[in-house]
Formats: structure tokens, sequence, C-alpha cells
């Protein structure tokens, strides 16, 4: 890569600017459009997985009433919507999509600090989304065997998508990571390097915080799944038995010897749980900038709110055999892993406390960012609430085969990190199009989808209790389950698609907005960070004209006494506003 | 497990060292006139930023090895393992390695006393023996295979192959930079500094590859 360093390259700034359309919009370097490219394609694939769990919620609500789906094509969507939710769209979303965008321009850079890396991530990752589509499209069509693709059953006859179904998922998921590799590289490098003048760790806004450490747990963490997909990718055309135990096959012998499924449950899981925060820290991050900023008030515990970040993260790498109680382990193990698993809960307590006194005596604008930042923080609580039910291990046993797990993720890493991906589309899309949405519209969104998915998750919770098992394509004669179960299940189905349906004013004020919104004011929020002080509106390429800007306070100087705006953005220097709200008490 | 906890278990200790020191004792919320200690620059010194992306890169590579180490030896607990004899080959090809990095290291100095005639015979000597080296590898799973000990034969086997492989891939990753490296010295009309920085680089990935193959060659040894 010969990349001149943009430093030294403000007085030729022009002769580096891109000018044709496929250089500006295509083959970018500018992380801006990269990141409205990862999040387009992240949007699409996500509303992929939405149709997805449409047809599981009409199979489960009314069965047999859909010829359509058969058990087959049940599991493929069960598989493919989860895989697509949590990697395809969550993940890319967060780092490739909000930290392209937020990294450059909160830490006062002008771009990347490898831009034709960045580049090439996103085209890698677009192939890893190719290569996951087609497996749509071959002889017995995508993989069936559940998002966690546990052998042996994953490569085995008898589950959906056994041939080219499951290779093309894993050689997916090993593009998606060398992508992924190659992006967080960067973001990571940008953080660490290149924060203009003033901008310490410490000053930096927590969006920046939860994806920089979010982006730290990913590069640690996905070689697991690497490892663990290399390595049933030589199970399945090799033939090795890394994971592949004895086994007959339909009265035959396959041919594999002694391998461990467990080994398989390890390595996935030592990715999976840290994924769970991969996809939390930055919603994390993002909605403590959001209540700040809305609530005109400085968040709450600043310091504490970076180290609770750091502390889930690390800890969160110690924590995963609790997806594996019900796989048998050694009592001591278990108790080890419960109790690690109940430790998070602290510093994921101290930021929920944080975010609510963030509130208290707060000047709060319930604008449409504001309120779903709110919603995120009541679905998170109850996401989590239902967490530490699950992580002991006597309570996980009977529960963890049922609707309450599903219930339990889905609030807690569904539909928390969502509501946090819809605010924080809503906050910074007057930056990103210069363009105002309709508000109302805004609040209708938020309200039919915050109040729908409690209608969907709550009554899971309750079938969950019954003993309704999930991942079933049909309940058929079982005893135990009143009548009333199908009922729930049928309103359950209900509120889904409206849910679902719902979505669609998203989308029709953002298309609204683009042609016909009103142009939008530089810094409609009135927000500190420094993205909203760019010159241009919104900002071009190289982000901040000739000059970079200088960081001289942190990112939450809001309604500070003796200053006549309730906000003083972070490039105001001490002498021309008050010099921070605590200075005179600090002697 | 605990192979990948202890490698994650350092890295993590020394990233929280670091921010420790970055955040112990400050208070944010103090606006200040910027002082001159608090920032790297607008894009960093380039060449630190090459080496911190160097370092990220290592740091994953790292947690990938790791990880196949700890599945090494969780599969190993199990009853089918049967512990396979390496080929004597491997001896020849560490000492490829070794001597690789030795050119390597050879080489930077020179590039950091600005020999410039040096480079050009340094890079090429570590060119060569690198190659061999994953030549000698490619030789050493042909014998295998052709001896009745190919990669099904027994969970010790794929282990091997998938080891060795992965490594090998490395390597020739690095030998994708070195070229680049090495085209830069012919042509003859790159910065010196430029040429400098990327064989310092290259010497660090080459070092760090050597330490991984002398772990993994003692693994699969002692096993």
């Amino acid at each position: 890569m010969s990349y001149v360093a943009i430093a030294d390259r403000d007085h030729e700034q022009e002769h580096h600017d891109p000018d044709t359309f496929i250089t500006k919009y295509i083959w970018s370097q500018d992380h801006k459009v990269i990141a409205i490219q990862y999040g387009l394609t992240a949007i699409f694939v996500g509303l992929i997985a939405l149709g997805l769990s449409a047809m599981m919620r009409l199979q489960l609500g009314f069965p047999d009433e859909f010829s359509f789906i058969n058990p087959e094509n049940y599991y493929q969507f069960i598989t493919m919507h989860g895989m697509i939710m949590v990697i395809y769209l969550l993940t890319a979303l967060f780092l490739g999509g909000f930290g392209n965008y937020l990294i450059p321009l909160m830490c006062g850079s002008r771009d990347m600090v490898f831009p034709f890396l960045n580049m090439l991530s996103y085209w890698v990752y677009l192939l890893s989304v190719i290569i996951l589509i087609a497996s749509f499209f071959v002889p017995g069509g995508s993989t069936g065997a559940g998002w966690t693709l546990y052998p042996p059953q994953a490569i085995m006859p008898g589950t959906p998508g056994v041939d080219l179904g499951i290779l093309l998922m894993l050689a997916s998921l090993a593009v998606f990571i060398v992508a992924f590799t190659m992006g967080g590289l960067n973001y990571v490098t940008t953080v660490l390097q290149a924060r203009c003048k003033g901008m310490t760790l410490m000053r930096m806004p927590l969006s920046v915080w939860g994806i920089f450490i979010a982006t730290i747990l990913g590069l640690l963490a996905f070689p697991a799944l690497l490892v663990s997909a290399i390595m049933m990718i030589f199970d399945k055309t090799l033939m090795t038995s890394f994971f592949m135990p004895a086994i007959s096959s339909m009265g035959a012998d396959p041919g594999y010897t002694g391998g461990s499924p467990i080994l398989f449950q390890h390595l996935f899981w030592f990715f999976g749980h840290p994924e769970v925060y991969i996809v939390a820290l930055p919603a994390f991050g993002i909605v403590s900038d959001l209540l700040s900023t809305h609530a005109r008030k400085n968040i709450f515990g600043y310091r504490m709110m970076v180290w609770a970040i750091i502390a889930i993260g690390g800890l969160s790498f110690i924590v995963w055999a609790h997806h594996m109680y019900v796989s048998g382990m050694n009592p001591y193990f278990g108790f080890f892993f419960a109790t690690t698993t109940l430790i998070i809960a602290v510093p994921t307590a101290i930021k929920v406390y944080n975010w609510v006194l963030t509130l208290w005596e707060g000047n709060i604008h319930l604008r449409v960012p504001m309120l779903f930042s709110i919603g995120f923080v009541f679905t998170f609580i109850h996401g989590g609430l239902t967490g530490l039910f699950l992580g002991n291990v006597t309570i996980d046993l009977p529960l963890s085969d049922t609707y309450f797990v599903v219930a339990h993720f889905h609030m807690v890493m569904g539909v928390s990190p969502v509501l946090v991906v819809f605010g924080a589309i809503y906050h910074w899309w007057p930056k990103i199009t210069g363009k105002m949405y309709n508000e109302t519209l805004g609040k209708w969104h938020f309200w039919m989808t915050f109040l729908g998915t409690y209608a969907i998750y709550l009554p899971m919770h309750y079938l969950g209790f019954q003993g309704v098992p999930r991942r079933y394509f049909s309940m058929g004669n079982t005893e135990f389950m009143p009548d009333s179960a199908q009922d729930l299940n049928a309103f359950i189905t209900i509120s889904a698609l409206f849910v679902a349906a719902t979505q669609l004013l998203f989308f029709i004020n953002i298309i609204w907005s683009l042609m016909r919104g009103p142009k939008s004011d530089p810094n409609p929020w009135d927000a500190t960070t420094l993205e909203w002080q760019t010159p241009d509106h919104p900002p071009k390429h190289g982000n901040w004209g000739h000059h970079l800007p200088e960081c001289h306070r942190w990112a939450y100087d809001y309604s500070v006494p003796g200053y006549e705006d309730d906000f003083i953005p972070q490039n105001v220097p001490a002498d021309k506003a008050p010099a921070g709200r605590d200075h005179g008490g600090e002697h | 497990m605990e192979i990948g906890l202890i490698a994650l278990a350092l890295i993590l200790a020394t990233l929280l060292g670091w921010l420790l020191r970055q955040s112990f004792n400050t208070q944010p919320w103090v606006a200040e006139q910027v002082s001159d200690t608090a920032h790297h620059g607008p894009l960093g010194d380039d060449s630190n930023t090459r080496l911190i992306a160097l370092l990220g890169l290592l740091a994953v590579v790292t947690s990938f090895f790791a990880l196949i180490f700890s599945a090494y030896a969780l599969r190993m607990e199990l009853g089918d393992w049967v512990p396979m004899t390496e080929p004597q080959l491997l001896w020849l090809n560490t000492g490829m390695l070794i001597l690789a990095s030795i050119a390597f290291q050879w080489t930077r100095n020179a590039a950091i006393n600005g020999i410039r005639s040096r480079l050009l015979p340094g890079l090429l000597v570590t060119g060569v023996l690198t190659l061999g080296f994953v030549l000698g590898q490619f030789v050493a799973w042909q014998q295998l295979q052709n001896s009745g000990q190919g990669i099904t034969v027994n969970p010790s086997n794929a282990f091997f192959f998938f080891l060795t492989g992965a490594h090998a891939v490395h390597i020739l990753g690095g030998l994708y930079v070195w070229g680049r490296a090495t085209i830069k010295v012919i042509m003859g009309n790159s910065d010196g500094a430029v040429i400098r920085r990327s064989i310092e680089l290259c010497t660090i990935y080459w070092h760090f590859l050597l330490l991984v193959w002398l772990i993994l060659f003692g693994l699969l040894l002692s096993t």
C-alpha cells in the first residue's frame, strides 16, 4: 500500500480527491462511503433474515397451514436466520458500518490509517455474503444444522444442506473472518495512532470506546471460529476425525474414528460468547452518547463506563462454557463458569445504573434517537435479568431447550442492539445525508417496534416455563403443553408479522427523507462530539478541510454552568468557555 | 483450552497495562490546553502506525495458533490417539527457517546502517532459505502420504497436516510482502526509509513465525 500520510497531504488535498463515480462510490477508499456500503449490505442481508423468521413464525403459529414450509426448510430458515443476524448483520453493521463512519470522525482524523485495506475489507465482506446467499441456491439448499453448526449432525446425512450447503456456510465464515481482520486491524490502529491533537484516550466518546474494545474482542475471538470451520471442512471433505466420533449412519460406517464433538463446542463458544459482546459493546457505547446528548447532561461516571466496557470485554473470554451446561461437564467447571457468568453482571449493572443516573434530572428531549435509547435500556434490563437465571447450572438445565432461552437471547442480543442500531441511524442520519427525517413517522416506528417486541417475547418466557421446546418444527400431541400454548404461539406470530411490517415505516421515512426531506442543520442535536463540527455538512473526503481539529475537552460538556449554550463542543478551547464542569471543585 | 487462555491472558494483560497507564488518575471532565504529549499526530508517525498494525496482526495469529494447540491438547486425551513419528526432514527445514531469520536480521541491520549494497543479497538469501523451508515442508507431506501416513490415518496425522499447513500459509503470506520489498530494492527508486521500514517489519514477522514454528515443532516432537 503506497499510502501518503494524510498529515503531509493538506496542501495537495485536491489532487487526491476521487473524481469519477466509480472511485467515489464503488471502489471508494473513503471511510464514510465504505461505512455506507457496509451498512447497506448488512441491512440487505438482515432483511432476508427477517423474512426467514417470518416464515418460521408462520409455521409455529399456524402449523401445517402453509404447504411451502416443510421440516427441512424450517431448519434451513432457523440456521440462516441466526447466522445472518448475528454475524452478517449485527457484527458487520456495528463494526464495519458505525465503526467505519464514527472512528475517524469522532477521533478527528481524516480517514482510517489504511484506506486501501479498508476498501478491501468491504469487498471481501461482500464476497462472504455472496457465498452465503449462494448456498440458498445449490442442490440440497443451505445448511439446516442450526446456527451453532454442531457436529456430528451438521455434516451427517439427514441434516438439510449436508453437501454443498454446509461447505458454503463454512467457507463464507472463513472469508468473513478475513474481511473482519482487515477491517479490525484498521480500526484498532486508527484509534491508537490517528487521533487528533488533544484527543487523549480518556477524552474519546464512549461510542469509540465500545467499538474499539469490541474490535479487539473480535480480532482475538474470530480465530476460534476460523479454526473450527477449517477443521470441520477437513472432517467433511477429507474424512478426518477432529470432531466426528466413531458413528454409524443409516446402518453404514462412514469411516470416522473417535473424534470429539465437544471439542467443536469449546472452540465455537470460545468465539460465540465474546461474539455476544462484539455486538453489545458498540451498542453500549453508542447508547451512552445518545442518552447524554439528548438528556443534555454529561454521562454519569465516564471513567467507570470505560472500565466497565474493558472489564466486560475481558470477562467475556472466560464464560464460554455456560453455553454447554446441557452437554455435561465436571461440576467444578460448571461452578466456575456459573460464577464468572454472574460476575459479568457487575460491570454490566454499573453501566445500566449509569445510564439511568445520566437521565436523572436531565433535560430529556424525547426525540426519536432518545426513544430508541431508552427503549434499549428497558429491553436490555429484561434480557439481562433472564441471563442471570440461565447463568446458573441448575436453572439452565431445564430451561435450556425451551422458548425461555429464545426469549432471553432475542431480548438481550436481538432486540436491544437493533434498537440501538435504529437510534444510531436516526441520530447520525442528518450527518450522513444532510437531510432530516420525519419525526412523527420515526416515533410511530419506535412505539410499534418497542411494544411489538414485548408482545413477541414476553409470552415466550411463559411458554418456556411451560416447557415448550425450541427448535421443534411442530409440537405434536405433547401432554404437558396445554392447548392454550398454541393460542399463545399464534398470538406471537401475529405480533412478529406486525413488527416486521412496521419496519416499512423506517424505510419509507428514510427514502422520503432522501428525496424530499428538509435540509438539516449541521449540528441539529447541539452535540459536542467532533463529527458534528465538520466544516462541510455532510463531511467531504478528508473530513476536516484544511485544518485538523484540536480537541480541548471531553465529549460530555452539556449544560455547563456559566456558559451561554447548553453544550460546549470538544474543539472549543478552554479559554473560550468554562474549563470543565467541576474544575473549581477539584482543588 | 488452557493454552488458548494463557496466550489470551498475555495479550490482554499487555493491553490492560497500557490502558491503565493511559487512564490512571486522569480527569477527563477537566478541559485544558492541549499538551504535546497527549497526541500521536494527525495520522501518527507512519512507521509506528505500521508497526502497531503488525503487532495487532501478530496478536491475531497468536490467538489462531494457540487455539489450534488447545484443540490439539484436548483431542490428544481421547482413546484413539496414536502418536506419529515426524519425518526427519523437519530438522533440516527447521535449520533453514532459523538461517532465514538470521539472514533477515543481517539484512535489517544493513538497512539500518544504510549499507544498501547488502540489501539485495540479504533479501535473496532470506527468500531462498524461506522458499526452501516451504518446499521442504511440501516434500515432508509427500513422504508421509507415500508411506501410508496420510491425513486420515489418525487424528495426530490430521493435526500434523493442519498445523504445518497453517504455518506454511502464514510463511507464504510473508513471502508476498518480502517479494514487494525485494522488488522495491531491485527497482532502486524507492526512498531508503521506506525500504528500511519494510525490511524491519518483515524481520519481526519472520522471527515471530520462527518462534511459532519452534513451539509447534516442539509440541509435535514431544507428543
